[in-house]
């Protein structure tokens, strides 16, 4: 009778508890597979944001946050279960680190007005927000990444490209084209040659690429690459003495478990990042003592403070703002998709913003507006140091081509738009 | 008691020569028919239409495909995944080609379209045999990829090289495209595999499929009996191409909507649809339905057993995956080579015999 009773109790104040739901935050994440060196770090960070928000403040303005994990294998067919599984739980953001995936979620998730927000991939034309109303890829997508490369190789050869030859080393798929078009409109433009180089997934196998490379001696090479192929690549690029520092990769392309290894070889080995490096932050203390010593940190817990990690959480981060920014417009701490969407639309993230976080100078200021759901695009170049096994950020944020990269998006996204009968606008 | 052929007498040839001759047999023929058709669109929502029920009726018609050519024809074929995607950027160009034409017949052509492709193919499977040809019909496989990734007309010259499906409708009603309803996409791939599987049974109950199964018991004695070994295999590269066509172009057009060739079509899909026949059952049109469910249902099972309903790791669900998955495989194959068909085969001799086995 006793225990009758407390449980009729127990039911009564859980059914008489707030009904405020969790804000839920989807992880298509890929722990397993070809790419999981690179998702793991990026999904414990995204995890680990979310956890500290939850243990230190409660989650965002009071409402718990609920980050619900699915494994896609950086597959689509994957990544579209993982979708339709999660999205009847009030998804409010979709970032599903995968370019394939996100070309499959931008008409789905459109239709269904969730926001996805592809953080430096996916669709690079989606930063015109007139069309592509529900998705984002602020701060900055694969063409200023494109242009970023080039104006540092600009300005490394006194301003002058022309006569000087460029290899692309590029994931064969729809993640490693998207630089192609932009890469050949600045070619014309400075007057270097391009020269392809795809390679198949997932990249194991790159041989006859680096013979290419080391056959035409190209001045300089860009790469796009993910996952198992960019470790296979910088090894096989210290393989044919190929000069570290002529080597560019992507943001993508330049995390430690892509360097480490080919050891000392791959010292001064270049790679771009929208986002500073390191675990030199106030937050990584309030994040050692809420998460990590408490036993709550997402994975093995030991890759805080990698360039994936940083970047999962700054993923993370521009999401619980974009959040915060939502509640404030809309009044109420209990936020839909669509409310998400105004709030990821209406974002500022300036220095104050994140000194008072605890990530002073971690990104740069951008501001996202209807027009423009890319904020600024710009981006920095890090070089990595094999003796003191870090990335020392060499330059500032590079201001990107927009004149050319303008012209691209608008061409690019009006393609979309008239295939799919879409106003163009912002009401 | 029930399952017996006693007491049901044929008048007539048409009743004598029908897919079910057991009464009971065909009444759980139509009851599925009905719930299929009738019960199912009217419960079914997004997540089981793009999770489980789309894949398993796309990957069912795939898998009648291949088991025309390996089960009925014996002609092992690991190009499945090479001529999916001949279905899908056939219906793609056909679709942005002629967009007033009903995206039906665009999928009925992508099917001739890969058939045609399919007997290219098949044509050193008159000189050679067993692994050698699956050895050239793995050259197909490489080779379509690397086409359709390397000339941009095929994917109309998108900067991404992806092709993604614009909006078409049929009757008023949208099947492809972002804003689709789950029972319309549901029905639309129901009524092909249906198709599909009334055409392939009663193909491989008739002269072809004799002829098929006469060139795979042994060659040489067909010949000798007057089997002509180009037209019959030949027909089942064309009539099995023709199958994995269509599920190709409903796999890219209804179910993912953009496709990336490399990915979506690569060798692993070759294996998948030729694990689905192997372990549904070589040479049965049912062992097609029940190797793509079981392949298909198996992964999401595992999935919310695993990861929704005890909270395990994701990464850990998704090795125990493929452990559970590899590991029942090697199972079936040594307990029972001839499939989930086979079981049912057993299961319903026995049944004949209830509740008075001798």
């Amino acid at each position: 009778m006793k225990l009758r009773l407390t449980t009729l109790a127990l039911g009564a104040v859980m059914a008489a508890g707030p009904v405020m739901a969790d804000l839920v935050f989807p992880s298509l994440s890929y722990r397993t597979g070809a790419y999981a060196a690179n998702g793991i770090p990026f999904a414990d960070g995204y995890e680990d944001y979310f956890t500290l928000l939850n243990e230190r403040d409660g989650g965002i303005g009071g409402v718990p946050v609920k980050v619900i994990e699915c494994e896609t294998g950086y597959n689509t067919e994957k990544g579209v279960e993982c979708y339709e599984a999660t999205k009847g739980e009030g998804a409010l953001v979709y970032q599903p680190l995968s370019t394939g995936i996100t070309y499959q979620l931008i008409p789905k998730a459109t239709a269904d007005g969730i926001p996805v927000h592809s953080m430096g991939y996916g669709r690079t034309s989606a930063k015109n927000g007139e069309v592509f109303r529900n998705i984002f890829n602020y701060p900055a997508n694969y063409w200023d990444g494109a242009s970023v490369a080039i104006k540092h190789l600009l300005e490394q050869n006194g301003g002058d490209l022309s006569g000087k030859k460029i290899a692309l080393v590029y994931h064969n798929s729809a993640y490693g084209k998207e630089p192609i078009r932009t890469l050949e409109e600045l070619g014309k433009k400075h007057g270097y040659e391009l020269m392809l180089l795809p390679v198949d997934h997932p990249g194991q196998e790159q041989k006859s690429q680096w013979l290419q490379v080391r056959r035409e001696r190209p001045d300089n090479v860009i790469m796009w690459g993910w996952g198992v192929m960019n470790s296979v690549a910088i090894q096989e690029a210290v393989n044919i003495r190929f000069p570290m520092e002529n080597f560019i990769g992507i943001w993508w392309s330049g995390s430690e478990n892509d360097v480490l290894p080919a050891g000392a070889g791959a010292d001064g080995y270049k790679a771009l990042t929208f986002h500073n490096l390191g675990d030199d932050y106030p937050l990584y203390d309030d994040l050692k003592q809420y998460v990590v010593d408490a036993g709550k940190a997402a994975g093995a817990g030991d890759q805080l403070g990698t360039a994936l990690y940083n970047r999962g959480l700054y993923a993370a981060m521009l999401a619980a703002e974009a959040a915060k920014t939502a509640q404030e417009i809309h009044g109420t701490k209990d936020i839909t998709p669509a409310m998400m969407r105004d709030g990821m639309e209406a974002l500022v993230i300036d220095e104050a913003k994140m000194e008072a976080l605890g990530l002073p100078n971690f990104g740069p200021e951008f501001s996202v507006s209807c027009e423009n759901h890319g904020g600024d695009g710009r981006g920095a170049v890090a070089q990595w140091d094999a003796e003191a096994g870090q990335w020392n950020m060499i330059t500032d944020y590079i201001d990107t081509d927009q004149e050319v990269i303008g012209a691209l998006i608008e061409e690019d996204s009006s393609a979309y738009a008239s295939e799919n009968n879409i106003t163009p606008g912002c009401d | 008691m029930i399952y017996r052929e006693a007491g049901d007498f044929s008048s007539t040839y048409v009743q004598d020569s029908q897919t079910f001759p057991i009464k009971f047999d065909r009444y759980r023929y139509y009851l599925v028919l009905a719930v299929a058709f009738l019960v199912v669109p009217f419960v079914i929502n997004d997540y089981w239409a793009n999770a489980i029920l789309l894949p398993f009726l796309i990957y069912a018609i795939a898998a009648i495909g291949l088991n025309i050519l390996t089960g009925y024809c014996g002609q092992v074929s690991l190009g499945t995944g090479g001529f999916m995607a001949v279905g899908a950027y056939a219906c793609y160009k056909l679709m942005t080609a002629f967009p007033d034409v009903n995206i039906f017949f665009h999928v009925i052509l992508s099917g001739l379209i890969t058939a045609g492709v399919g007997v290219l193919f098949g044509l050193p499977s008159l000189r050679i045999k067993g692994f050698y040809l699956a050895v050239a019909t793995l050259a197909a496989q490489f080779f379509l990829v690397w086409l359709f990734n390397r000339v941009p007309w095929f994917y109309n010259y998108s900067a991404s090289g992806q092709i993604s499906a614009p909006e078409r409708t049929l009757f008023g009603v949208e099947v492809t495209g972002p804003n689709t309803e789950a029972w319309a996409t549901y029905l639309f791939c129901l009524v092909f595999l249906t198709g599909s599987a009334i055409i392939a049974r009663n193909l491989t109950r008739g002269t072809l499929g004799r002829t098929w199964m006469a060139i795979r018991d042994m060659d040489i004695a067909a010949e000798i009996i007057g089997v002509n070994p180009l037209r019959a295999k030949l027909t089942a590269f064309a009539i099995s191409s023709f199958f994995v066509g269509i599920s190709g172009a409903l796999f890219f057009a209804v179910y993912l909507g953009a496709v990336e060739v490399g990915e979506a079509f690569g060798i692993q899909k070759s294996f998948l649809v030729l694990f689905m026949v192997i372990i549904g059952g070589l040479g049965s049109i049912f062992g097609s339905f029940a190797g793509a469910a079981f392949l298909v249902l198996l992964p999401v099972v595992l999935k919310v057993v695993g990861a929704d309903m005890f909270g395990w790791p994701t990464d850990i669900v998704a090795h125990l995956q493929l452990l559970i998955v590899g590991g029942l495989i090697i199972t079936f194959l040594i307990l029972e080579p001839h499939g989930l068909a086979q079981l049912w085969r057993v299961a319903k001799e026995k049944l004949r015999l209830w509740p008075f086995p001798h």
